[in-house]
């Protein structure tokens, strides 16, 4: 396959959204703090928005709808961030610690 | 009028900085051991991402990644990394079983990312023969209001029960006895 890296091709932007993709899932099986699996979530997020405005720019006749469902990926992974810190809040108050390998009460 | 000089290049070198931006804050993101260095990857590679949504001809989707993802997200992460204290401890995992998960982790987004990026470039995709309209914030906020206005109501319907049900979950246990 033959790369095309250029500002006005479709092919360099798959490839970042597909690398962030990965970085999140690395992230998320390697770290072992809620804050840091909530971060490789918010990668995992932008990777999507990216290829979905990329693929709207280039290959959708309505240029308004990926920007758009962009923007309700972003209000999403607000509100996704906010509960999610709470929540971190909460179990570090109860726990004195987020580590993810000693919140094992329901360890069987 | 006469053009400005080497624009072919400054663009060149704006969108290799973008794209640089966007990997390096991954990177960053996911490997270094303190949390806080890994929230300013996760801003650095925002900021990729702004630059990268600009080439793609969608300066209002740039300034609300900016707005939303740096000055927001950003910063509430930082709040919640000074009131609990996230960092790693040093691993007490056995050698092998590092390299072990470290090993599956690898292979794992590996595969994920030769997947998917195998798809987008081996479709062929089909260009549009005509655009309906020109993508600007003005057309945005006509599709926000028309085509999409029953989702733009329930997004605000969840933030609005996502800040009452952070609000509601960070405070239990703080009342006095």
């Amino acid at each position: 396959m033959n790369l095309n890296i250029s500002p006005h091709q479709p092919d360099i932007y798959l490839i970042l959204a597909a690398f962030l993709f990965a970085a999140g899932i690395f992230g998320m099986v390697r770290r072992r703090t809620l804050i840091g699996m909530l971060i490789a979530g918010e990668l995992i997020f932008s990777s999507a928005s990216l290829n979905l405005v990329a693929l709207n720019h280039f290959f959708a006749p309505d240029p308004t709808a990926g920007q758009v469902f962009a923007l309700f990926i972003l209000a999403l992974a607000a509100a996704e961030a906010s509960i999610a810190l709470s929540i971190i809040i909460a179990v570090y108050r109860n726990y004195r610690s987020i580590n993810s390998q000693e919140l094992s009460e329901l360890n069987g | 009028m006469k053009e400005f000089p080497a624009t072919d290049y400054v663009v060149a070198f704006v969108f290799a900085v973008a794209v640089l931006a966007t990997v390096a804050g991954a990177l960053i993101a996911v490997l270094t051991s303190r949390i806080i260095r890994s929230v300013c990857g996760l801003m650095i590679c925002c900021f990729g991402l702004a630059g990268l949504y600009y080439f793609l001809h969608s300066p209002f989707l740039t300034l609300m990644e900016i707005l939303i993802y740096v000055g927001a997200i950003c910063v509430t992460i930082i709040f919640a990394v000074m009131l609990a204290e996230p960092d790693e401890a040093p691993r007490r995992e056995t050698r092998r079983a590092a390299v072990g998960w470290g090993g599956g982790a690898l292979l794992a987004s590996g595969a994920a990312f030769w997947g998917i990026s195998r798809v987008g470039l081996n479709h062929s995709w089909i260009t549009p023969a005509a655009k309906v309209n020109q993508g600007t914030v003005k057309d945005i906020g006509i599709s926000l209001l028309t085509t999409y206005s029953l989702a733009f109501e329930l997004i605000s319907l969840v933030i609005l029960v996502a800040i009452l049900g952070a609000l509601v979950i960070a405070r239990y246990g703080r009342t006095k006895p």
